[in-house]
């Protein structure tokens, strides 16, 4: 496998940085709680092997009689001998989310409440080398930005920040679960990864679910973007899911950042990954996101390559038909037109009324900070919620009881 | 209490009794997994007298409150989806009962998130809990008849088992089992979970179940009323089947008159 890199992603800056002597990426930093388990070795090993083009349409087709879908039978959905067959996986799909989910449509909004990172990844706005507008929202500011967003309906947050341990420390994270706790009946987060006993502190603060981008499974890859800061050691990332879990957490999010590297390895990647976790732990709620890399402030030229909506919906239709019971989330970063129709096959959460910037919903201006990425449906609650009813489909706030 | 099989029952007569309550309707209908403004509709042409619902749900609240559309006649059997152990199903039971859900639970304990099947060691537990809490107390369980002579000995109000894993439409892949628990228990036996069309459903209630209980496969439906009344019909079948005696299916072709005793009759000619 090659470390080709998305050449839009690569400024000149970014090239002179990347000659630079840099840290191991594979070595753990001291603090960070090493984990006994083999998911890792498995799941690189898995996507090692994989070779997209040993499939055939006699391989798609088995996949697609298959009454349960094996780890074959999906990886053979995500190869290119599939795509001619989109309508069918599609069709699958949608049988497949009716058959778990009904009719029902789950929404939430995402709120920053810090964009200040010690990161240098060298695909998103927030890095720490971009000379964006820095922001954090203090208690007051969070409770307030809190009550705009429960006025409008919604139940359940996601709680985001840079990746900072020292400008967002897992206290802070944890006031903002116990504000939210107030005005939402659903809390999950989006922070830098941690170890499972402050996972269990924010557990006890409100929050039940995690998220953590792997970005991309090819570690050599993922050394040449992430230059910089914790977030370069690949295999404290990696098994943050399970720390997560082992501190008690309900559910746990995966994603690749699909455009990075080879998207079809990434996906195999992050299936399996999920897949072996569930399989460890079968309590665990299980989620997927489907981001593709998308423009950034001071880089307006970044694309998701061969990412093209085609292939979006194959993967996303893939994790659908492998894991038909997990939870699918459909980002701002895809249209209108797109989101809409991936609801009605395979994504079951969508955001609305998105910012993904800091204090949007406040008028002081002095609490905003700069947006991680360009979204691409800034639609309200209002509009998705009849959005997803026009369609036959019930939006619901909240299917969830903290226990 | 179930009635004898030899006992004489008419339709009249024949009602469906739960922790001393009596019930005309043997469809228990979900509430998850629909367009909301479809349930009303659906209770209607269900004929339903119960209705599940998730209490996670009913926690929504705002604006798309489920229980904004559930029809006030009909008997609200709050369950504790969201349940992984005993200790959690009873703290969701007792919340339930709290906001003024009444004292009918359907215990769910699930911790598995890829099948959702019960965990019938758990939901033992808390069904003795809860029982002993003065709940009718109405367990999703796997068809195991010892769970289900367990369950009974801890106060359960009838027995739920599965047909097969939940939204799967599979229908009762469980059949001998189920089987079992109806002839060897004297509580009402509900199939719940699995049961995918009216078929399956008849077939449940010609076997001796008390009632079915379905969700995924009404509120997919492409006309949702339409099918909760085909589901109505097909139970009502399978009663009548039922408590009229199915009578006697030759399987192979005519039968010999008495192949395996014609010999005794050679010996009396001696």
């Amino acid at each position: 496998m090659g470390t080709k890199i998305n050449e839009s992603i690569l400024t000149e800056e970014i090239k002179e940085l990347q000659k630079k002597n840099r840290i191991d990426h594979m070595t753990y930093l001291p603090g960070m709680e090493v984990l006994d388990s083999d998911i890792q070795e498995k799941v690189i090993d898995r996507m090692n092997a994989y070779d997209e083009s040993l499939y055939t349409a006699a391989d798609v087709r088995r996949a697609l009689a298959a009454d349960i879908c094996s780890l074959e039978d999906f990886e053979a959905l995500l190869s290119p001998a599939a795509l001619p067959f989109l309508e069918e996986i599609a069709q699958r799909a949608q049988l497949e989310t009716r058959k778990h989910f009904g009719n029902s449509t789950y929404m939430f909004t995402p709120l920053y409440i810090a964009n200040y990172c010690e990161n240098y990844c060298i695909y998103c706005g927030f890095n720490c080398h971009n000379k964006i507008h820095r922001a954090k929202l203090n208690p007051e500011q969070m409770e307030k930005e809190m009550q705009v967003i429960a006025e409008s309906g919604l139940q359940e947050i996601l709680i985001l920040t840079g990746e900072s341990r020292k400008m967002s420390d897992v206290e802070y994270i944890g006031e903002a679960c116990k504000i939210a706790r107030k005005y939402f009946k659903v809390i999950g987060l989006e922070v830098y990864p941690m170890n499972s006993d402050e996972y269990a502190y924010l557990h006890q603060c409100g929050a039940d679910y995690v998220t953590v981008f792997q970005e991309t499974y090819n570690s050599d890859k993922y050394e040449t973007l992430h230059l910089s800061g914790h977030k370069r050691i690949f295999p404290y990332r990696f098994n943050a899911q399970e720390r997560a879990i082992q501190g008690g957490m309900r559910g746990v999010g995966f994603a690749a950042l699909l455009g990075l590297d080879d998207f079809r390895k990434d996906a195999v990647a992050t299936g399996y990954h999920a897949y072996l976790l569930q399989r460890k732990y079968p309590h665990a709620e299980i989620a997927f996101s489907c981001p593709r890399l998308r423009p950034i402030l001071n880089n307006d030229k970044i694309n998701p390559m061969d990412v093209h909506e085609q292939q979006l919906l194959q993967v996303v239709s893939a994790y659908r038909i492998f894991m038909p019971f997990a939870s699918i989330t459909i980002s701002t970063r895809e249209c209108e037109r797109v989101r809409d129709n991936l609801i009605q096959i395979a994504a079951t959460k969508i955001s609305a009324g998105v910012s993904v910037g800091i204090g949007e919903h406040l008028e002081d201006a002095d609490a905003k900070g700069d947006e991680q990425f360009e979204i691409s449906d800034g639609r309200s609650v209002k509009e998705v919620y009849a959005a997803i009813q026009a369609q036959g489909l019930q939006p619901v706030m909240s299917d969830y009881i903290y226990v | 209490m179930e009635t004898f099989k030899t006992e004489k029952v008419t339709q009249a007569t024949d009602k469906l009794i739960l922790g001393g309550h009596e019930f005309d309707s043997r469809f228990i209908l979900g509430s998850g997994k629909y367009s909301l403004d479809l349930i009303q509709a659906a209770v209607e042409h269900a004929g339903a007298q119960i209705i599940t619902l998730a209490l996670r749900r009913a926690n929504e609240g705002g604006n798309a409150n489920i229980l904004d559309y559930i029809p006030k006649n009909v008997t609200l059997l709050p369950n504790t989806s969201g349940a992984r152990t005993a200790e959690e199903a009873v703290r969701i039971a007792r919340l339930s009962r709290e906001v003024g859900y009444g004292d009918f639970v359907k215990i769910e304990v699930i911790r598995d998130t890829k099948y959702l099947l019960p965990d019938n060691y758990e939901t033992i537990k808390a069904t003795e809990i809860l029982a002993k809490e003065g709940f009718v107390v109405m367990p999703y369980m796997y068809p195991d008849l010892n769970v289900a002579r367990d369950l009974a000995a801890a106060g359960a109000a009838c027995v739920m088992p599965l047909g097969a894993p939940i939204g799967s439409n599979k229908g009762i892949c469980t059949k001998d089992f189920i089987q079992i628990l109806i002839d060897e228990l004297d509580l009402p036996v509900i199939v719940d979970a699995g049961i995918g069309s009216p078929s399956q459903a008849c077939q449940a209630m010609e076997m001796g179940a008390s009632a079915v209980m379905a969700n995924t496969a009404i509120a997919t439906a492409g006309n949702v009323p339409m099918m909760a009344e085909a589901f109505k019909k097909a139970i009502e079948a399978g009663r009548t089947a039922y408590l009229s005696g199915l009578g006697r299916i030759i399987t192979k072709g005519a039968s010999a008159s008495s192949p395996l005793t014609g010999f005794l009759k050679e010996q009396e000619m001696i």
